[in-house]
């Protein structure tokens, strides 16, 4: 459905919405004048940046926001009933009754010590006149509606033993307890991998059919609006750039904002033919003109010796009852010059595969040669001089510097504490350091919390430049970034790759930016590789079920093309535990062309 | 640092915080000047003047022996401070060291777990009192004897904090950048430990002040010519029925600072709990 049936009267309808939130003395407005509606069984999106107040138009139209410190200014109505003169105890029956909201976190958001049918049940109770065994019953049904296998058995268990995905239904099913005639989603699959995603955005559609029900959808991946939403509202720093059918801004967005935050998504098969990594669209943000990314060349692996060689690693945790294999067996090399991704769903050992290379993890069975030295057996200070070639870039720009350093020290520590460079030249390579990632040497005494996302994560990449290292294991270093940033990040790497020839491992759930990034590509799934190749060998020709539902399950940009991809598979919960006798089988290798190799008869139900 | 003031802000806006400095200042100044505060030597005796009640020329009143209640508080806070800031300092040490011990290297871990949950096992006092008469009543041994009662409540704290930053990425970054060992723990663990650090530390404070006097009550306190609060109230205690003010003005000296103190632990807990901290 692209266009939705107008409705004389919309569900959900703000005016001239202004949040102020009390800043000092006075009120510092966050979101300046919004205003869009919301039809029957019609989708809108709301789609912004980190910042751009998208989550504050939800929680004010929920009026979530504590009052002696947020003031709401303008008209949100429900059905035409103004929800800012509401007084609180009608707002309550609203909450949860005719508005039901989903939240970004299923870990958290639901209460570890009660049973799921029980925190089900309660909500039901609460909103209807139904007594406990008829909300039981009711429970079953939603659980059902949400596609819950074995609805009735899995009513009493605890939220601990649902996967993220489950947790997400059951949130959903708890949102339409009471049928609400708007249901709010806030970045409701962003916590999820993109297979679970692609279920439950299909799982929220379906339901929105049945019900008639209308939503609103806060999101800040464009390739989930394009897949969910009838009509988008795009925000920036707290005011409403443009708004509109969802198409009509996809196919010619008005907006130099909306072009640039087009312009920035990854997507995926837009490599051309060219066999190495391509850059980002450089996106001027004033005119929104975009300059298409050149093509890098592809390095020269023929003569060089491999930086890294990883030879049947393994790493194995004991837990109470049995044995996690969280990485099995994994081999690869990588040369100077080279991006190899390892790509896979969280929980299937790729993080694990980085640290252990690093020894930020000690290893069950490994042979790891770096620079040609073993590190196996290393210790005190031959692994602290192998750490000067090998670094690593962490996922969270907020976590990975020390609040209490100022940028500039953070950097030059390593470099005076390995003695590479005397403090006076050391102060200079600082400099040259933060220029390289983009920042100007003033910013060398200011304290982490002085700097945004990206800013951050160009300080990491510029500490882990530091020691001039060979290889970089790159963990998930893009993915906490937003869309424009991310893009600008992926293309500080790739230049900093060409210019000093630097390996690197990089860690991603996110094909798309993959695919623009890598030269290879190894699918994990379980701890085991399934499947290595080429880039190009990996998405132009996936040979394991496993990589082509990862491809597959990834957001296409484009509304036009929306329903058109296949039915992605529901998701299977496994449980990584085995016991502790367990002996993997000897796993067999098919080679698809040279370099490209598919596990066949793997743990993945072929 | 440019971070301290604006970041210390907060705390004058809370007004029971305000009045704990304010009282703190007042008792740290008072025993600082004692000499100069002081109307009377704090061992003058004057025995016409016995037990005399609060009047201008004893402000507090005078003891059995005629001595200047006024002055002997004065004085006798004094050494409250200094057996107290002993035990906090020593206790700190001692506590950062266990803890940073057990929470960085998983080995000690058990074992100094196990000798933490041991010493804080006994009454705070009984462990004291314990020690004091195995090493002999001093300024120094009251010192060693509460440091080491008070050392496991600050070690369990460090290594609670010490097992949730050993996890934080910029400990790992830290640790992949290869710095040596000694520079992850001085640096950077050491810079993140301080707030919590700083709050148990006016705790500890204000306990350790009640078990000086507590020591000093019981006997087995401080044996020097000089006054405690605690020495005070214990000699005032026969006297209680006819010449209240002997208990009562070392004994609001008492409470006023471990008061004072405790309202400030609660002002810099608030401010450094990170479910309170405002957005990065």
């Amino acid at each position: 459905m692209t266009q939705a049936p107008i409705l004389p009267a919309p569900i959900l309808s703000v005016e001239h919405l202004t949040t102020s939130f009390r800043a000092g003395s006075g009120w510092r407005a966050v979101i300046r004048d919004i205003g869009f509606q919301v039809h029957a069984g019609e989708t809108v999106a709301i789609v912004g940046e980190s910042g751009s107040g998208k989550s504050v138009t939800a929680l004010s139209a929920m009026r979530l926001l504590p009052r002696d410190t947020a003031r709401i200014q303008g008209r949100i109505a429900l059905n035409g009933r103004d929800l800012l003169t509401l007084p609180e105890p009608q707002m309550r029956a609203i909450r949860g009754g005719e508005i039901g909201m989903i939240f970004q976190e299923p870990m958290t958001s639901l209460n570890p010590v009660f049973t799921i049918g029980n925190q089900l049940a309660e909500a039901i109770v609460l909103h209807s006149d139904k007594s406990w065994t008829e909300a039981e019953a009711e429970a079953v049904r939603l659980l059902e509606r949400v596609r819950i296998p074995a609805a009735k058995s899995r009513l009493h268990e605890y939220p601990h033993k649902f996967s993220g995905g489950m947790r997400q239904r059951v949130m959903i099913a708890m949102a339409l307890a009471c049928r609400p005639k708007l249901l709010i989603a806030d970045e409701p699959t962003t916590a999820l991998d993109v297979t679970i995603q692609a279920e439950i955005l299909a799982l929220i559609r379906a339901l929105q059919a049945e019900e008639n029900m209308a939503v609103l959808f806060i999101t800040h991946d464009m390739g989930v609006v394009a897949e969910v939403a009838d009509r988008t509202v795009v925000m920036f720093r707290g005011d409403m750039v443009e708004t509109g059918p969802t198409a009509r801004i996809f196919a010619s967005p008005e907006k130099p904002y909306t072009r640039a935050l087009l312009a920035a998504i990854p997507r995926l098969g837009s490599m051309g033919d060219s066999p190495g990594p391509r850059r980002f669209p450089d996106v001027d943000a004033a005119t929104g003109r975009i300059t298409e990314g050149r093509a890098l060349p592809p390095p020269d692996t023929t003569h060089a010796a491999p930086v890294v060689s990883v030879q049947n690693l393994s790493v194995r945790f004991d837990v109470p009852n049995g044995r996690v294999h969280a990485v099995e067996n994994v081999s690869f090399d990588l040369h100077p010059g080279e991006t190899l991704a390892l790509v896979g769903e969280s929980g299937c050992g790729k993080s694990t595969t980085g640290r252990a290379i690093l020894r930020l993890q000690q290893a069950t069975e490994d042979s790891i040669v770096i620079n040609g030295r073993n590190i196996e057996d290393m210790h005190g200070a031959h692994l602290r001089d192998m750490r000067r070639h090998a670094q690593m870039i962490f996922q969270d720009p907020f976590a990975s510097l020390n609040p209490r350093i100022p940028v500039g020290k953070a950097i030059l520590e390593p470099i005076l504490s390995h003695r590479v460079l005397p403090r006076d030249k050391a102060r200079a390579r600082v400099e040259t350091l933060l220029h390289q990632v983009g920042l100007p040497p003033e910013v060398a005494g200011r304290y982490p919390h002085e700097f945004s996302g990206g800013q951050r994560q160009r300080i990491s990449i510029a500490r882990a430049l530091a020691l001039d290292p060979s290889f970089i294991v790159a963990d998930e270093a893009v993915s906490a970034l937003d869309v424009s940033v991310k893009a600008q990040v992926a293309n500080l790497l790739m230049d900093l790759q060409a210019e000093h020839g630097l390996a690197y491992l990089f860690i991603s759930h996110d094909m798309s930016v993959v695919e623009r990034i890598s030269h290879r590509v190894a699918v994990m799934y379980f701890g085991e590789i399934v499947e290595i190749g080429p880039r190009a060998e990996i998405f132009g020709n996936p040979q394991h079920p496993y990589t082509r539902r990862l491809i597959e399950a990834v957001p296409i940009p484009d509304p036009a093309r929306r329903g058109t991809r296949p039915h992605v598979a529901q998701e299977q919960v496994r449980s990584p535990i085995r016991p502790l006798d367990y002996i993997l089988p000897k796993r067999e290798y098919r080679t698809v062309s040279p370099g490209h190799y598919v596990q066949t008869g793997g743990v993945f139900g072929t | 640092m440019t971070l301290v003031p604006a970041a210390l802000r907060p705390l004058l806006r809370n007004r029971a915080v305000v009045f704990g400095m304010i009282v703190l200042a007042i008792v740290v100044l008072a025993a600082i000047f004692a000499p100069l505060l002081a109307p009377y030597a704090p061992n003058r005796l004057s025995i016409v003047n016995k037990l005399k009640p609060p009047s201008a020329a004893h402000l507090f009143g005078t003891d059995e022996f005629g001595r200047d209640i006024f002055s002997r508080a004065i004085f006798a806070g004094r050494i409250s401070l200094l057996v107290s800031l002993g035990v906090v300092a020593l206790s700190t040490v001692l506590g950062l060291i266990l803890g940073v011990l057990a929470g960085y290297f998983r080995r000690l871990d058990a074992p100094i777990s196990r000798l933490i949950d041991a010493m804080m096992s006994f009454p705070d006092i009984l462990l004291a009192i314990a020690l004091v008469a195995a090493l002999g009543p001093s300024v120094v041994t009251v010192i060693i004897a509460l440091g080491i009662t008070y050392a496991p409540r600050l070690a369990r704290i460090v290594r609670g904090s010490t097992l949730v930053l050993r996890e934080m990425p910029y400990i790992e970054a830290a640790i992949t950048l290869g710095l040596p060992t000694w520079q992850v723990i001085g640096r950077h663990l050491l810079l993140n430990l301080a707030s919590p650090i700083l709050v148990q530390a006016t705790f500890v404070f204000a306990s350790a002040m009640l078990a000086e006097a507590s020591l000093s009550f019981l006997g087995v306190g401080v044996s020097t010519d000089m006054p405690t609060w605690g020495t005070m109230l214990a000699s005032g205690r026969e006297y209680m029925s006819n010449a209240p003010w002997l208990m009562v003005f070392p004994g609001l000296a008492i409470v006023f600072s471990v008061l004072s103190l405790q309202l400030l632990g609660d002002g810099l807990r608030d401010l450094v709990d990170p479910r309170l901290s405002k957005e990065h």
